[in-house]
């Protein structure tokens, strides 16, 4: 689930606000509000659209967690996702390097 | 490029509503909702698509991805892609429908590499186009619709559908989440791509699922088929929102014990898995990938990744507690029946298309592995728009009918007792999530859920209306209600095993069972069976 907006790298863009499709955060007219955790669907794909890597979603689908949010920074982990899929400036050749079809047929 | 003359109009905006007046209003903007759009908006159609999230993240192949039944036009090879099928849907698919999924999914493919997807290209220099990532896909999608002067409203979830005098479907209304307001689409053709349904369990990118658009088809007079083929559950970590199974085909599963699981497979070994579940926990390891085949896994599908990677779990050589997640018609085959090649229903007025729509007709009883969802997403979507567009033009300019809204349900003062959503979405969860209801069938534990069900559905519908900030809830939780009625009725009817469909009291497929399953009804659940083609040519033959 949705954890934690990290106050100090978001620019108040609202993209998470229109991105989420489950309506997890409302906007406020500064940093947005992680506003019902509950719904959260834990698919990641708001952090793929955070363009400052500002927010971190658990892999804990069913509970939320405490996070620690300088552990979280120094492990580079925000915004890995966005890396590995080619969505940030440094790493756009990673969007065509699928290779699936060598594992399909299995 | 976008072509202003073509929009659908504002026409009305009341105090806390609005309105627009269009030939086609498509309710879901996955890949099916979105190939609706832009095949209708091709044909000249006003074009409205309202989604329940985010047009370009909501739905399953947004967060997913999908392998694609791409191939090749080689007879040889479009051969072997329809034949090595058959025997797993249980002898249910349509050869001519099959090759008009795979012309057109070959096409549409292409047409997405023409519109700049990334596919990759193989060591021979050849583009391979059988997987789409799906963020990149439906982020793509969704600029297309735009550029095809398609409306889009956002996180404007669709309630009821509207009828006119003679009960032709004609627009929708639903809520606007984020403007706390109502919207009304007047439509000449109405196209339900609002996906299957997953039952909340969260299977990745599918808690929007809810079988929202069964529920407005049913209230309109709309079949459905193939209900019975409604129990895939896919393998995820215990704890993780990430059901891809690809990989799980590289793992050997274990008991606590550290014994493993005899028969115990990702592909034809699943059921294992589940009554493995059903006595205590199961582990897996991914330790018959070598690393060549971990450093493709990890380019392929980052996400599959995320689960572990934030963990500190290795799945190459560390143990971890996997669960299965139900799929529903997800990647199920069962939904709204389809009667002709456009994809209509048989509402006048209503298309179908995606996981909405049944997918019988390509894949049968069985869709694992995956591949047919993502073709008949792209392929239908395509039809239904174009279907639905060519509709709206024979109806012509409308004179301004006089609609009213078909909902029942959550929607009318009944002035009884409250609807209480939470409950209702908890009890029907009870019923659909179980293995041992709904994975391993049998009529005994089918009919007592049934009953329960039925129970359920007359308090439902006798409650009062939801009020403003339930409703969304209330008719999730009615629609997934009556999906459940649906798929259990069906699964009573078909006495034998077929397909993902599994009885403990008929494990055998039985050949004079070769036939589909409609069904539909909310008061009354209905069921009846209809002849597959090839079945009954045999039987005049004979
Ligand atoms: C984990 C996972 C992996 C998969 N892998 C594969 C694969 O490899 N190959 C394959 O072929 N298939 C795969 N599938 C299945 C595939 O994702 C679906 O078949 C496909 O997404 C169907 O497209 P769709 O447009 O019909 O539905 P979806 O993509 O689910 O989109 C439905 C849309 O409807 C919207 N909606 C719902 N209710 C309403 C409402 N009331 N009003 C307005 N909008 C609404 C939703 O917000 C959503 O955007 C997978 C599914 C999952 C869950
Ligand atoms: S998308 Fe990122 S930067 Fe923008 S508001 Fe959300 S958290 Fe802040
Ligand atoms: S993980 Fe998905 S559902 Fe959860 S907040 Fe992010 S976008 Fe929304």
């Amino acid at each position: 689930m949705i954890e934690i907006i990290d106050a100090e790298r978001c620019t108040s863009c609202d993209i998470c606000v229109n991105v989420c499709p489950t309506n997890v955060f409302d906007k406020t007219g500064g940093i947005p509000v992680i506003a019902r955790q509950g719904d959260c669907q834990t698919c990641f794909l708001c952090e793929l659209y955070c363009p400052e890597d500002a927010l971190f979603v658990s892999p804990f689908a069913d509970e939320p967690q405490q996070v620690d949010l300088a552990a979280l920074k120094q492990a580079a982990a925000m915004g890995s996702y966005r890396r590995a899929v080619g969505w940030t400036d440094e790493t756009s050749d990673r969007r065509g390097i699928d290779r699936s079809y060598l594992l399909f047929g299995h | 490029m976008t072509n202003q003359s073509i929009r659908a109009e504002r026409t009305f905006s009341a105090a806390g509503s609005v309105e627009f007046d269009a030939d086609v209003l498509v309710i879901g903007g996955g890949p099916a909702g979105t190939w609706a759009a832009i095949g209708a908006a091709e044909r000249g159609a006003r074009v409205v698509l309202a989604d329940k999230g985010f047009c370009g993240t909501s739905g399953a192949t947004a967060a997913a991805g999908t392998g694609v039944w791409y191939v090749d036009p080689d007879p040889a090879l479009r051969e072997a892609a329809m034949a090595n099928r058959e025997k797993m849907g249980g002898y249910l698919q349509d050869r001519r429908w099959m090759a008009r999924v795979l012309d057109r999914t070959y096409d549409r493919s292409n047409q997405l590499a023409d519109w700049g997807y990334p596919y990759p290209v193989d060591g021979n220099g050849k583009a391979q186009r059988n997987s789409l990532q799906g963020p990149e896909y439906m982020r793509l999608m969704r600029k297309r619709t735009k550029q095809a002067g398609v409306t889009i409203l956002d996180h404007s979830p669709a309630l009821e559908l509207l009828v006119d005098e003679d009960g032709a479907v004609a627009g929708a209304t639903g809520e606007r989440r984020q403007k706390h307001d109502r919207w009304t689409v007047r439509a000449k053709a109405v196209v339900i791509a609002t996906g299957g349904c997953a039952f909340l369990s969260k299977t990745l990118g599918s808690n929007v699922l809810t079988g929202d658009g069964y529920l407005m088809a049913a209230e309109v007079g709309a079949e459905f088929t193939s209900m019975e083929f409604s129990n895939p559950y896919a393998i995820s970590t215990a704890f993780g929102s990430v059901t891809k199974t690809l990989f799980f085909g590289w793992a050997t599963f274990t008991y606590e014990d550290g014994s493993v699981v005899p028969g115990a497979a990702s592909k034809g070994g699943r059921s294992a898995i589940a009554r493995a579940l059903l006595q205590g926990p199961v582990y897996a390891r991914l330790d018959k990938a070598d690393g060549d085949v971990q450093q493709h896994m990890r380019a392929s599908q980052p996400n599959f990744f995320l689960p572990f990677d934030r963990t500190g779990i290795d799945p190459f050589t560390d143990r971890f507690q996997v669960t299965l997640r139900l799929e529903g018609t997800v990647r199920g085959t069962g939904g709204l029946r389809i009667v002709n090649d456009d994809c209509a229903t048989s509402v006048s007025g209503l298309y179908a298309a995606g996981d909405a729509a049944t997918r019988e007709l390509i894949c049968g009883g069985f869709t694992g592995g995956g591949s047919h969802n993502a073709a008949w997403a792209m392929s239908s979507g395509g039809w239904a728009g174009q279907g639905a567009a060519d509709y709206a033009r024979q109806i012509g300019p409308a004179t301004r009918r006089s609609l009213s809204g078909a909902g029942t349900v959550a929607l009318r003062e009944n002035a009884n007792r409250p609807f209480n959503p939470a409950d209702l979405t908890r009890a029907v969860r009870d019923e659909v999530v179980p293995y041992e209801l709904n994975y391993f069938r049998e009529a005994g534990r089918l009919g007592g859920s049934l009953r329960r069900l039925d129970a359920l559905w007359a308090e439902a519908s006798s409650a009062d209306a939801a009020n403003a900030s339930d409703v969304l809830r209330a008719r999730e939780g009615a629609a997934m209600l009556a999906t459940a009625r649906w798929m259990y009725r069906s699964a009573l009817a078909r006495q034998e095993s077929r397909g993902m469909h599994r009885r403990d009291d008929f494990p055998d497929q039985d050949d004079r069972q070769r036939h589909y399953i409609t069904s539909g009804g909310l008061d009354e659940v209905w069921t009846a069976f209809r002849p597959h083609a090839a079945a009954a040519y045999a039987e005049a033959a004979e």
